[in-house]
């Protein structure tokens, strides 16, 4: 089990960073390191353990070890192991979507929308559909907010109505329409079996149905979501993991005068 | 008198006891004059109805449902049912079957006299009270000879939405030394005003509860427990629209652990403050009389509001909690009240905060098999962190003695868990439990120290919330978003129109008897 541990191989491969051909890092440039931990459905085991390996050597990972093996129960056995990746991405062509925004500070967004929309911004959010969690809209809307990132409901600027969890969306259209919201932020967390997408693109289709859908920015967000699929399933914008209140609250800003410009 | 490790004075817990349970009467005070659809559907399973019509809506629906359209909820199903008995001579199953298929109305039946009805009902009502004592007897009889895993159990969850995956998981987990298996239900249901028939392989997050899946994961259970040489609970979720329907249902096929708390279920899931206590008070009083313990949800009320700072609205709850389920016949062994190790990791002597409430919350309910949920707020997808954040909460749980350590897992925040995730966390709580496992009865903690001062803290500020509790009763102070920052009206939320007002032939014979035992 202890082998490699204290590698003792040569690492004589090249050394300096090449941004377009980039490796994992391990403790040396390039080495390729990779840990890994994965369950097999067949009882622990030599074979066990040659498959774990002949499994990493596919997946394109030379130097296989497998460091601990476990069964957890009859026919499962868990793995830990790790390997040198032989594959590189070239990092300087990597292009990802983001939202257009320029974050700004609670006090700097509600100057900004002073200035530039002159009346408060009307946003409605809920956790829709058959979700029943509310850490995710709670985090971006409550008055608290989350990791010392205030909500929208403490900004002055914002009039925020957060409905909660299983909100359907003909209620959550309903809502929008009653208040005059500016903005919709809808909350989804659970993504098994893709229920979510089908869920957004239900609510993208009401909205496109009552002749709502240009009137509002419409924004996405929760762990599992990125800006790129919020824009291929109809959303202004999409927030995903490290996303706070003020990315929020600063693109619904930004997005707002934008639009009036374009009056 | 006993000795408090904390620093806790009894004297002021009693007060706050006497407080709680002037909130909780007037709560039964309430709750005593209404009926539901859910409590008349419990009353139809419980006197045999099951299955479905041809459109696959369950039988139960079907009769109370009849009541309902016909403007008189209120009298009750066992009216009806007492009289259709009388006048057909055939059992509720067979009724329920007639009224499916749209060839009987029991609402224009014969009435019968009261002496009549009871004695036509009352072969069916024995029969299933014996099926349900059976039961606990079969239960009791495992407890006897296989015996079961030292506290705290060790629950962990299984959530596949299969529920034969699910047993792979759940004996899995049995086989790693898990005390208590808890098949998470499916996204949604706890808003479906039914409950589903059969096995089912679908869910989202979770697997139905059904009958059917039920009997499933018992018979599993069974098997592994006695594999494994240690009896092996299943908790299910008694919440939601379908509160006592469920209770009844684990009644007869054996559950061991069922979530029950309206409270939860008003500020989470929106249902209705009248309807969800009514249905709380039938479900608890099956679950007492099934042997079931129960679980109270206040630790979700530090996923919204500050653990820190609202430490004392868990403990406020668990006191209101604790009354309203002695009203429903629950001994304190069997009230799994619940609380969580919820602070913000960051929080500098965050630990110190969390043992100081735990064991308060020890001292203050003795008896009771006490919940213990683990870190979720502030899981983070930092699995090497987060594995750390639990075995933190495993030290409290065993240093404390809590009743049910809820395991968390690494991936918590991220996936329901992998097979390999649970056996990681049981590794977890099970290295930690032996390799410290009398230090609750070696360390002492200083007179105004953090411990001490905490925890005399929480319990003042939760007394001062409780005199406030008790001047504005407990539905007004829901509609103030006194729990949890939430704010729930009296006549909004889900189920309201499924509530009715008992009329002059109601009766509930099953109450009677499960309080009397």
């Amino acid at each position: 089990m202890s082998e490699g541990l204290y590698s003792m191989e040569a690492k004589d491969y090249d050394k300096t960073l090449d941004l377009t051909k980039i490796k994992p890092y391990g403790d040396t440039m390039n080495d390729g390191k990779v840990q890994m931990s994965f369950t097999l459905p067949v009882p622990a085991g030599d074979e066990a353990i040659e498959a774990a390996k002949q499994l990493m050597l596919k997946l394109g990972f030379t130097n296989p070890l497998v460091v601990y093996s476990k069964e957890l129960t009859k026919g499962f056995t868990f793995f830990n192991c790790y390997g040198s990746c032989s594959q590189t991405v070239d990092y300087t062509q990597i292009h990802v979507p983001k939202v257009d925004s320029n974050k700004m500070s609670m006090e700097d967004c509600d100057e900004y929308i002073r200035k530039n929309i002159g009346r408060k911004i009307t946003v409605v959010g809920a956790s829709t559909g058959t979700d029943a969690h509310t850490v995710g809209i709670d985090a971006i809307m409550n008055m608290k907010g989350y990791a010392g990132h205030y909500g929208i409901e403490r900004y002055e600027m914002f009039d925020a109505l957060n409905m909660g969890s299983q909100v359907l969306n003909e209620d959550f259209i309903a809502k929008a329409v009653e208040m005059k919201a500016d903005a919709l932020l809808v909350s989804q967390t659970v993504t098994q079996k893709d229920v979510h997408i089908q869920n957004m693109t239900n609510l993208v289709e009401l909205l496109e149905a009552e002749g709502l859908r240009d009137k509002v920015i419409l924004i996405c967000g929760g762990p599992r979501i990125t800006h790129e699929l919020a824009k291929e399933l109809g959303f202004d914008a999409g927030f995903g993991m490290n996303t706070y209140a003020d990315d929020v609250a600063s693109f619904i800003a930004e997005e707002m005068n934008r639009r009036k410009g374009n009056k | 008198m006993q000795q408090s490790k904390v620093g806790l004075d009894f004297k002021k817990v009693d007060y706050a006891k006497s407080v709680a349970k002037n909130i909780a009467d007037d709560v039964q005070g309430f709750v005593e004059q209404y009926t539901t659809v859910a409590v008349e559907r419990t009353i139809c399973r419980l006197l045999g109805v099951d299955g479905v019509d041809a459109n696959g809506v369950p039988l139960p629906n079907v009769l109370v449902d009849q009541i309902k359209e016909n403007g008189v909820l209120g009298e009750g199903i066992v009216f009806f049912l007492g009289n259709a008995m009388c006048e057909l001579k055939q059992q509720p199953q067979e009724i329920a079957e007639q009224v499916a298929d749209g060839k009987l109305d029991i609402t224009k039946v014969k009435v019968y006299s009261q002496a009549e009805r009871d004695a036509a009902l009352k072969p069916i009502i024995d029969a299933n009270i014996e099926r349900i004592k059976a039961r606990r007897a079969r239960r009791e009889n495992y407890l006897k000879t296989i015996g079961e895993g030292p506290k705290p159990y060790l629950y962990v969850i299984v959530a596949t939405g299969n529920i034969y995956e699910d047993v792979v998981q759940a004996q899995a987990a049995a086989r790693q030394g898990a005390d208590v298996i808890a098949v998470i239900r499916t996204t949604g249901q706890s808003l479906l005003d039914y409950v589903p028939y059969g096995a089912t392989t679908e869910g989202f997050g979770g697997t139905f509860a059904t009958q059917e899946n039920f009997r499933i994961m018992r018979k599993a259970l069974d098997e592994v427990g006695e594999e494994v040489g240690h009896y092996v609970r299943l908790c299910n979720y008694c919440s939601g629209l379908c509160m006592p329907e469920i209770a009844a249902m684990g009644a007869l096929e054996g559950l061991d652990v069922m979530l029950n708390d309206a409270l939860y279920g008003i500020l989470f899931r929106d249902i209705n403050m009248q309807r969800t206590l009514v249905d709380q008070f039938f479900s608890r009083v099956i679950n007492a009389f099934a042997g079931v313990i129960i679980n109270t949800g206040e630790d979700n009320y530090l996923t919204t509001a500050d653990a820190y700072e609202e430490a004392h609205t868990v403990l406020a709850s668990d006191l209101i909690n604790e009354q309203l389920a002695a009203m429903a016949g629950l001994p304190e062994e069997q009230m799994g009240l619940g609380h969580a190790f919820e602070m913000d990791p960051m929080l500098e002597n965050g630990f110190l905060y969390e043992l100081a409430q735990a064991q308060m919350t020890r001292e203050i309910f003795p008896k009771a098999t006490l919940k213990y949920m683990p870190p979720t707020k502030f899981m983070t997808g930092n699995i090497f962190r987060g594995h750390i954040q639990d075995a933190m909460f495993n030290i409290i749980g065993n240093w404390t003695h809590q009743g049910i350590q809820l395991l968390g897992m690494p991936t918590e925040a991220i996936h329901t868990p992998f097979m390999s995730d649970r056996f990681l966390s049981i590794e977890n709580a099970k290295y930690i439990f032996n390799n410290m496992k009398s230090i609750g009865e070696e360390v002492e903690f200083k007179d105004g120290g953090i411990v001490k001062t905490r925890a005399a803290k929480v319990l003042n500020d939760t007394i001062a919330l409780l005199e406030k509790l008790k001047d504005e009763g407990l539905f007004n102070a829901l509609e103030k978003g006194m729990f949890a920052d939430v704010k729930r009206p009296k006549n909004g939320g889900k189920g309201l129109n499924g509530v009715a007002k008992k009329c002059s032939h109601y009766t509930n014979p099953f109450i009677a008897i499960m309080l009397k035992k």
